[in-house]
């Protein structure tokens, strides 16, 4: 699991890891726990080209829904096809097993730091 | 006339039948008036409703057209008289409506038994397990008979559900294209529906005779097929399926259940959903509803489904239970993005239908089926002997037949002997055999066709008109609970049994707010199952229906005056449609002034769910207006949006009193601005009950608006449905309320937005009989005695639970919002906690997070009295006093968290919890005696969700 701090983080409360010309996607622990227990993932098919700040899946609970935003412009290479048969990974392991997407991206915009996201969600 | 010198004016007299509506008496009122301070219940109405919107400023009260209240004896006289104008032919016109006959056992167990009908939609589903678990038996029968995997728990009829079916098509299908193909053997009152709707959302709507089987489709994102067909016709869809499929279009098959007893399920023809009506699963037919209509999809499609979906998930001892599944699909959570508006589904009717299968089994329902499949092939050849030729070779209870002579004279000739046939055109008609048809009936339906029935033997073998090819081959209704209920013993205990685990009106107090559950008579709901009412077809003869007529113009010139609008349309069968016929209105309106580009809805960010989906499915788009810390509609937000969308305004859809309980001071500069910017008013009726008799909805700025007969007019919930939602408006907006293309009586000349003509016409009499028995002297008073219980409990409990909202003087309407977050953030104790809790102490929860995550909202209603409002305050109270020892000794282990307790949880095993199983079961010493015991521990919502089970589970689950 990726070190919260060295991770980035959209105002949408999804975070990213960076490595090479790929994003890893994810919800935060807050979103996860704000929307409770979330018992379906529908995600963007692998190889869909996506575009920064637009719905491309939706994470469900039991009491409301939470759209999945793209936070970069790019082509899917991966999704969590766990997360997709065991939903509850995105509230047990949010940062690790319970993460969404993987997209190779063509730029990447300006993103929130660790620092950043916490004042943000007030911690 | 010596009654009404006789009969009381005022509510402390116990012949006014206000008096036994209203809960609170002289001394109690006066009691609460003294806890809120104030010195009678006018004054404190008075200081609750802002004086700028009171009737008085808009017109004397002798300007009324309410007939002086009446006794519960004279409504029903009146009543009788009405009935007595309707005349009950034998209906052999069909067309999606058939006679049946109600099982005494269930007309009286179900459809008389308030423990039944007063019931809420099972949201609390630890205290709804009887009729989620009847509700269960209905999706397993309907998927059993469909073919399908997964059914919902109703649709509000079969032309709705129709609609709906496009609507799902259109999402789920990858076709390009925005063309929805339509049989052209298809009822008239779907593809009036049709042609409605699709239009609105932008759908093209080709229709061909499919049963010709083309052999090229045009490109379509889905096709409707109408099986058996409207005119009678069985024919195979198979092909036109797998064709439709090869294109990327999604199937919808609208089936008759009776008919698939027999013939083979749209499932194994391939159809992607299933829609249809379980009317004639022995639902009179009340000229046309209520009745529940369903939707069924095969796998991969739940998720679309709209409405109401009971699933099975387990309770917090691992128990198997039932509770609502996949609730984020419905617009109470998805807003504008949900699959549909509709909310209120038909439960109390599925659970009729299904109740009717239960007691009939797949024996007896394959019996009635080809008893009248038989039936109708003796009057086949009775025809054709009479030489009239019959249109189609194979069919299953319906016949169109070319007449040798005049087609008109023949209908009528029929009508004068006691038959509706149902008339085509000049030289055809139709025939529909039913559940209620003797062979006697047939006898003389041949002589009015010409021929003396010389050959009344009923051919045994079905092969000679359905073909073997496409009977029916597989088994249904093969779940033990279809299979054990056969002797009438049986039945009515199982019927008590499931009525026992639930919690309606009849147990106790239902504090939902928004929902206003409150009494629903005896005496108004004695009309309902009167045949007069209930015997006819919603096609009858206008002759046939006079009574009904006369009611249906009383009730509508009732609402109209009590909510200052010029017309009413009572169409709508539920709240959601009613908003949908009220912006389809605006939109006609705005359309007809060549103003098209107004498509812009404003909607407060406080309002249901239901307002922004139903904008959508009116080709509107929503834009959100904030709300500000009080709860009202912030005006310079709105001021915002209506510069930013100036000539794009259509309407604004605003609640009055709003959704947190309040009476907004300026709704009148709301809506002025809306007018300004020549936009419509459409207000939500949904909270009229704190408004009735003191302010009117057209008086301050009201264009359109729909009443929820099924909370203000006492028409009972049902246990989530039945639901009448009229739409009302004023003169400009009028021309564009929903008509039918085949009613009786042009009161209305716009496209329908229900099946039936009227809607809903059987439930009718029950609001007809509250307001002619109220009379505005008595509305009046009820309004007053529910804003007082509102305030008498915010007061009571505002040292314990801050109350979030308040309006002028620092009162409520007619509701409450009890703020628990604070006491979340201190104790961890939870909204969820504190329901569940409740159900121990014997109540029913409050609303839980509506309108505001974290809160609880309160709605007493008029009907309840002191001691059953002083119980639930004391409840609550010392539900406060267990939280706070939560904080401060007890931990997670305690009786909230824990709760409900069942009996079982407190004796089996050891306890080893650190309260008493006293505290736990018996923590009011005044329930011991008559203590109701949840039939299951708390319900894991996520388990029900991720592993979705929609039908009924084995017996060995139980065990």
């Amino acid at each position: 699991m990726p070190e919260q701090s060295t991770l980035q983080y959209t105002a949408e409360h999804e975070w990213v890891l960076i490595e090479n010309d790929v994003a890893t996607i994810g919800i935060t622990a807050y979103a996860a726990e704000k929307l409770g227990d979330v018992v379906f993932v529908d995600l963007p098919n692998n190889g869909a080209s996506v575009t920064t700040g637009t719905v491309i899946g939706e994470i469900e609970s039991t009491k409301s829904v939470g759209e999945l935003f793209a936070p970069v412009n790019g082509e899917v290479t991966e999704v969590n096809d766990a997360v997709v048969d065991s939903p509850e990974l995105v509230n047990s392991d949010p940062f690790g097993a319970g993460w969404l997407v993987k997209i190779r991206f063509i730029e990447l915009p300006e993103l929130m730091t660790f620092a950043e996201y916490s004042v943000l969600v007030g911690e | 006339m010596a009654g009404h010198v006789l009969a009381a004016k005022t509510t402390h007299d116990l012949s006014a039948f206000a008096s036994r509506h209203i809960g609170t008496d002289a001394d109690a009122q006066e009691t609460m008036l003294g806890a809120i301070g104030y010195d009678s219940v006018d004054a404190l109405v008075r200081a609750a409703v802002p004086a700028s919107i009171h009737v008085d400023g808009f017109r004397s009260a002798a300007d009324s057209v309410l007939p002086p209240a009446a006794t519960e004896r004279e409504a029903i006289a009146e009543l009788r008289l009405l009935a007595n104008r309707n005349t009950v032919n034998r209906s052999m016109i069909g067309l999606g409506y058939y006679d049946t006959i109600t099982p005494a056992v269930i007309k009286r167990n179900v459809l008389e038994n308030p423990s039944w009908y007063t019931a809420y939609t099972p949201y609390q589903p630890e205290i709804s397990q009887g009729r989620l678990e009847a509700l269960i038996n209905f999706q397993t029968m309907i998927a059993d008979l469909t073919g399908m995997t997964t059914a919902n728990a109703s649709m509000l009829d079969e032309g709705t559900a129709v609609v709906e079916g496009m609507l799902l098509a259109r999402r789920s299908s990858k076709a390009d294209s925005s063309v929805f193909i339509v049989d052209a053997d298809t009822l008239p009152q779907t593809k009036a529906l049709l042609k409605n709707r699709a239009e609105v959302v932008g759908i093209e709507l080709v229709e061909l005779p499919l049963a010709k089987n083309p052999v090229e489709l045009p490109a379509a994102f889905g096709i409707f097929v109408q099986y058996p067909g409207a005119s009678g016709r069985l024919w195979d869809p198979t092909a036109i399926i797998a064709l439709a499929k090869s294109q990327g279009a999604l199937t919808i098959v609208a089936a008759d259940l009776l008919a698939l007893t027999l013939v083979a399920a749209p499932g194994e023809l391939g159809a992607d959903v299933a829609v249809g009506t379980s009317q004639r699963f022995g639902v009179p037919m009340g000229l046309g509803g209520p009745h529940a209509g369903y939707m069924a999809v095969r796998a991969g499609l739940e998720r679309q489904l709209p409405g109401r979906l009971v699933g099975v998930s387990q309770d917090a001892a691992g128990h198997p239970a039932y509770r609502l599944s996949l609730q984020v699909r419905e617009q109470h959570i998805r807003r504008d993005k949900a699959t549909s508006n509709i909310c209120t589904a038909q439960v109390l009717l599925a659970v009729m239908a299904s109740m009717y299968a239960v007691y009939h089994g797949p024996q007896g329902l394959t019996q009635i089926a080809t008893t009248i499949t038989r039936l109708t092939r003796v009057l086949a050849r009775a025809a054709t002997e009479a030489g009239h030729t019959v249109a189609s070779g194979n069919y299953f209870d319906t016949l169109t037949l070319r007449t040798k002579t005049d087609a008109v004279s023949l209908v009528q000739r029929a009508h004068n002997a006691g038959y509706l046939f149902h008339l085509v055109d000049a030289t055809h008609v139709q025939l529909s055999v039913d559940e209620t048809t003797t062979l006697a009936d047939t006898r003389i339906v041949a002589e009015l066709l010409g021929e003396e029935l010389a050959d009344d033997t009923v051919p045994r073998e079905i092969d000679a008109w359905i073909p073997s090819t496409m009977q029916r081959t597989t088994e249904f209704l093969t779940h033990p609970v279809f299979n054990t209920h056969r002797s009438e013993t049986s039945m009515m205990r199982y019927l008590k049994h499931l009525a026992d685990l639930d919690y309606a009106l009849d147990r106790g107090m239902i504090p939902l707010g928004s929902c206003t559950m409150k009494l629903n008579a005896a005496t108004e709901m004695e009309a309902v199952t009167w045949p007069e009412f209930g015997g006819l077809h919603p096609f009858a003869p206008a002759a046939d229906i006079a009574g009904y007529l006369a009611l249906i113009d009383q009730l509508q010139g009732w609402l109209a005056d009590l909510t200052g609008y010029d017309s009413v349309s009572l169409q709508p069968n539920a709240g959601s449609q009613g908003e949908l016929a009220g912006l389809l209105a605006i939109r006609g309106y705005h359309r007809g002034r060549g103003d098209d580009h107004r498509t812009v809805c404003l909607i407060p960010s406080s309002a249901h769910g239901t307002n922004a989906a139903s904008a959508v499915l009116a080709g509107m788009r929503v834009v959100v207006v904030a709300c500000d810390e009080l709860g009202n509609v912030d005006l310079d937000d709105l001021r915002a949006k209506i510069a930013e969308h100036a000539e794009n305004i259509s309407a604004l859809m605003i609640t009055y009193p709003s959704t947190h309980g309040v009476y907004e001071h300026e709704v009148g500069t709301i809506c002025k601005a809306v007018h300004d910017a020549g936009g419509q008013v459409y207000v939500d009726g949904a909270n009229l009950n704190a408004l009735l008799g003191f302010a009117r909805f057209g008086d301050f700025g009201g264009d359109v608006s729909h009443l929820n007969l099924h909370k203000t007019f006492c028409i009972p919930h049902g246990g989530g449905g039945p639901g009448v939602g009229p739409v009302a408006a004023k003169a400009h907006l009028a021309p564009y309320l929903p008509g039918h293309p085949m009613a009786q009586h042009d009161f209305h000349a716009g496209a329908p937005v229900s099946a039936a003509p009227y809607g809903s016409p059987s439930i009718l009499p029950i609001s007809w009989a509250y307001v002619r028995m109220m009379g505005s002297d008595g509305l009046r008073d009820a309004t007053a005695a529910a804003v007082l219980a509102a305030n008498y409990v915010a007061v009571r409990l505002r040292d314990h639970y801050p109350i979030l909202y308040s309006g002028d003087n620092g009162l409520i309407a007619h509701e409450c919002v009890l703020d628990l977050r604070p006491l979340t953030a201190a104790t961890g104790v939870t909204v969820d906690d504190v329901a569940k809790r409740l159900i121990d102490y014997g109540f029913h929860a409050p609303t839980m997070s509506f309108p505001v995550a974290g809160t609880l909202m309160v709605e007493p209603t008029e009907s309840e009295d002191l001691a059953e409002i002083d119980r639930f305050i004391e409840a609550m109270i010392a539900i406060r006093l267990e939280a706070d020892a939560v904080a401060q000794s007890l931990g997670d282990d305690n009786p909230l968290r824990n709760a409900p307790h069942t009996a079982q949880s407190v004796i089996e095993g050891e306890w080893t919890h650190p309260y008493t199983r006293e505290q736990a079961v018996y923590p009011v010493r005044g329930i011991i005696r008559g203590k109701y015991w949840p039939a299951v521990r708390r319900i894991d919502q996520a388990y029900g969700d991720r592993n979705l089970v929609c039908s009924c589970p084995p017996p060995e689950a139980f065990e």
